[in-house]
C-alpha cells in the first residue's frame, strides 16, 4: 500500500485531523506498529510545523496591515489635530517635542470651526454641494434606469446602433466635451447657475450601461406574468424591475453621489460668484484667501471629509460590490 | 395599434430623458469639439476662424506641451508602486484574518475622501517649515544623530513630482485596486495550491507559479485602466497644492487643457489638445481589447 504523503494530508485542515485520529490507533505488537507510529509522529510534527508557519504568516500579515493602517490614518489625525489647535501654534509636534505629543489634539479649539464658517460662507457652500449632489444623483439614477430598461428589454428601431453610440462615448475623456459644453452653457446664459452645475452631470452613458447590464441578468418570468395580467410597461418598470435591482441602484447612487460631491473641475469652470460655489470650489477659494491659516483650512477640510467618511462606513457593502462589478465587466 | 409599435413607442418614452441629455451634453458637443479643434477662437472677438491643422502643428512644436506630457507620464510612476502595494495588502488580507473588514475600511479611507480637502491636508504635510513630512524626517535624524533636513517639497522642481507620487500611492494603495486583487485572489482554485504543495513548492514558488499567472488578467485590467486614468489625471491635486508649478513641473496635460481653454481662452487649441489626449486613450483601449485574452492563462 502506498503511504499517502503526510504533507498531502495536512493540506486540507479537517482531513489532516481526521488522519491523525486514524493513524494513531491502539498499539499492536507487529512490525507494522513501528512504521505506523513513526508515520504518525512525522505527521504530528509536520502538522505542528504547518500550524507554526501559518501562525507566523498570519502574524506577519497582521504586522504589515497594522503598519500600513497607521500610515493611512496618520494624515487624517494630523488634519483633526491641526483643526483643533490654537491658531499659530498648530505644530505641536516640533523636533523638540516628546514622541507622544502631536498625535492627538492637545487642545480643543472648537471655535476654529465656527471661525472657518464665518470667514467664508461655508454653510452656503455646503448647501450648494448638497443640492447639486442630490439633484445630480437622483436625475442620473432615474434617467439611467429608464434608458437602461429600454435598452435591456424593449424592442425598437435603432436599438443596437444607439447602444453602440452610448458605448463609444464612454471612451471619450471628459476633457473633450467639457469645452463645447461650457461654450453651449455660456451661449444659453447658464454660466454661474445651478443648472450649469447639475444638468451636464445628470446624463451619463456609464450609468445607463451599468444598469442595462444588470437588468439583463434579471429573470424574465415575472415580467411575462405581469404582462399577461395586463400590467403596463411603466408598471412593470416600477413594480418589478426597480425593486429587483436595489443593489445595482444603490451602487450607482453611491458612486454618483461621491463623484458629484468631490467634483472640482467642472464647478470651478462654470461658477464665478461666491453664492454658487460648491464646497470643493469654496474650499479652494478659502485657501486662496487664507493660504497659511492652517487651523481654519483644516477645520474646513474636516467638515468636507467627515460626511463622506460616514457615508462610506455605513454603505461599504455597495462600494465593494460596485467595484467588483465594474472590475469584472471590463 | 400593433403591440410591437406600442412597445417601441414606450421604449422611446423611456429613452427620451436620457437621450435628450446625451445628445445635448455628450454627442453633439463631441462633434462640435472636433470642429473647434481646427479653428482659432477666443469666444470674444467674433466667430471661430478655420485654421486647418495649425493647432496640432503648434502643439507638436511647443516644447512646453512635451514637457507637460512628460510630467503626466512621470506622475504615472505611482501606478506600478501602488499596484504592487495593493497586491501585497490583498495577499495579507487573504490570510483569513480576524478584523479584515476593519482593515479594509481603514485602507479605503484615503481613496474615498480624495478631493480638495485631502489635497489641502497634504499641502500641510509637505509644508517646508512645519510640515509633518519634514518634522518626521528631522525627528528621524535626531534619533540617528545625523542632521537630516527634508526637502522643500512642493516648491522645489525636483521634489514636487515625487511628492505628488507619494501622495497618490497613499491614496490608491488600499482602494479599488486592492479590492479587485482581493476578489481575484479569492477566485484562485484551492486545488492548485494543494497540487503545488505536493510538488514541494514553498510560498514564494507558489506565488509566482500559481497566484501570479491566475491573477494576471486582473493585473492587466488594473494596469491598463490606471494608465488610461493616468493620462487624464493630475488637475485637482496640482491646482490645490502647486498651481501646476514650480515652473510648470506639475502641470499635466489635463491641467494644460484647462489653462488654455479657461485661462487663456484658446478654445480651438484646447480642443485640439483634448483630441490628442483622446487618441492616446483610444490607443490604450485598443491594446486592452486586443491583448486581454493573452493574459488569461487558464
Amino acid at each position: 500500500m502506498e503511504i499517502i504523503s503526510p504533507i498531502r494530508l495536512l493540506l486540507i485542515h479537517v482531513n489532516a485531523e481526521a488522519a491523525v485520529g486514524l493513524v494513531s490507533p491502539v498499539a499492536s505488537v507487529s512490525d507494522k506498529r513501528k512504521e505506523l507510529r513513526s508515520g504518525s509522529e512525522t505527521l504530528r510534527e509536520a502538522k505542528r510545523r504547518a500550524i507554526l508557519i501559518s501562525r507566523m504568516q498570519k502574524l506577519l500579515a497582521y504586522l504589515l496591515l497594522a503598519g500600513g493602517a497607521i500610515t493611512m490614518v496618520l494624515p487624517f489625525m494630523w488634519m483633526v489635530t491641526t483643526s483643533l489647535s490654537k491658531p499659530g501654534s498648530f505644530s505641536m509636534w516640533s523636533v523638540k517635542a516628546r514622541w507622544w505629543e502631536g498625535w492627538l489634539p492637545l487642545s480643543f479649539e472648537w471655535k476654529n470651526y465656527v471661525e472657518a464658517c464665518k470667514v467664508v460662507p461655508l454653510a452656503k457652500f455646503y448647501l450648494n454641494s448638497l443640492l447639486v449632489t442630490v439633484a445630480t444623483t437622483v436625475g442620473q439614477v432615474a434617467t439611467s434606469a429608464m434608458a437602461g430598461y429600454a435598452f435591456a428589454r424593449l424592442h425598437f428601431w435603432g436599438r443596437e446602433k444607439l447602444f453602440f453610440a452610448y458605448l463609444a462615448t464612454m471612451m471619450i475623456p471628459g476633457a473633450v466635451t467639457m469645452i463645447p459644453v461650457f461654450i453651449l452653457l455660456r451661449h444659453l446664459g447658464w454660466i454661474d447657475t445651478y443648472k450649469a452645475l447639475i444638468l451636464p452631470g445628470m446624463f451619463t452613458a456609464y450609468g445607463t450601461f451599468m444598469l442595462r447590464q444588470f437588468f439583463l441578468t434579471l429573470p424574465r418570468d415575472l415580467e411575462d406574468a405581469a404582462k399577461i395580467d395586463g400590467c403596463s410597461l411603466f408598471g412593470i418598470f416600477i413594480r418589478i424591475i426597480l425593486p429587483l435591482s436595489k443593489p445595482a441602484l444603490a451602487t450607482l447612487t453611491t458612486f454618483t453621489f461621491m463623484g458629484s460631491w468631490m467634483n472640482f473641475m467642472w464647478p470651478l469652470v462654470v461658477t464665478t460668484s461666491e453664492e454658487k460655489f460648491v464646497l470643493t470650489v469654496g474650499l479652494a477659494y478659502f485657501q486662496s484667501l487664507y493660504s497659511t491659516n492652517w487651523t481654519l483650512l483644516m477645520a474646513g477640510s474636516v467638515m468636507m471629509t467627515a460626511p463622506i467618511i460616514l457615508l462610506f462606513v455605513f454603505n461599504q457593502r455597495f462600494f465593494v460590490e460596485g467595484i467588483k462589478l465594474s472590475g469584472i465587466k471590463g | 395599434m400593433k403591440s410591437s409599435t406600442k412597445e417601441a413607442l414606450g421604449a422611446y418614452a423611456f429613452l427620451l430623458p436620457n437621450l435628450a441629455g446625451f445628445l445635448m451634453f455628450t454627442s453633439i458637443p463631441v462633434a462640435f469639439s472636433l470642429i473647434l479643434a481646427f479653428t482659432r477662437w477666443d469666444l470674444i472677438s467674433g466667430p471661430p476662424v478655420f485654421v486647418g491643422f495649425d493647432n496640432f502643428l503648434r502643439m507638436i512644436h511647443d516644447p512646453r506641451f512635451w514637457k507637460y506630457c512628460g510630467n503626466t507620464v512621470y506622475l504615472m510612476a505611482a501606478i506600478p508602486i501602488s499596484m504592487a502595494g495593493s497586491l501585497i495588502l490583498a495577499l495579507a488580507m487573504n490570510q483569513k484574518l480576524r478584523g479584515v473588514v476593519v482593515f479594509r475600511t481603514v485602507y479605503f479611507l484615503p481613496t474615498i475622501s480624495a478631493g480638495v480637502a485631502i489635497y489641502m491636508l497634504w499641502r500641510l504635510v509637505y509644508a517646508t517649515e512645519f510640515g509633518y513630512a519634514n518634522l518626521l524626517i528631522a525627528k528621524l535624524g535626531n534619533l540617528l544623530n545625523i542632521p537630516l533636513r527634508g526637502p522643500n517639497w512642493l516648491n522645489d522642481e525636483r521634489w514636487a513630482k515625487p511628492a505628488l507620487i507619494i501622495m497618490s500611492v497613499w491614496q490608491q494603495v488600499g482602494g479599488y485596486n486592492m479590492i479587485l486583487y482581493l476578489a481575484a485572489l479569492q477566485g484562485v482554485p484551492r486545488e492548485l495550491y494543494e497540487a503545488a504543495d505536493i510538488d514541494g513548492a514553498n510560498g514564494w514558488h507558489k506565488f509566482w507559479a500559481v497566484t501570479w499567472p491566475i491573477i494576471s488578467p486582473t493585473t492587466f485590467f488594473i494596469g491598463v485602466m490606471s494608465i488610461i486614468g493616468g493620462f487624464q489625471a493630475g488637475f485637482d491635486p496640482a491646482y490645490i497644492m502647486t498651481s501646476g508649478g514650480p515652473n510648470g513641473s506639475t502641470t499635466t496635460i489635463i491641467y494644460e487643457i484647462y489653462n488654455e481653454a479657461f485661462v487663456y481662452q484658446h478654445m480651438g487649441y484646447a480642443c485640439a489638445m483634448a483630441w490628442m489626449l483622446f487618441m492616446v486613450i483610444f490607443l490604450f483601449t485598443l491594446v486592452k481589447w486586443k491583448l486581454f485574452h493573452r493574459f488569461v492563462y487558464y
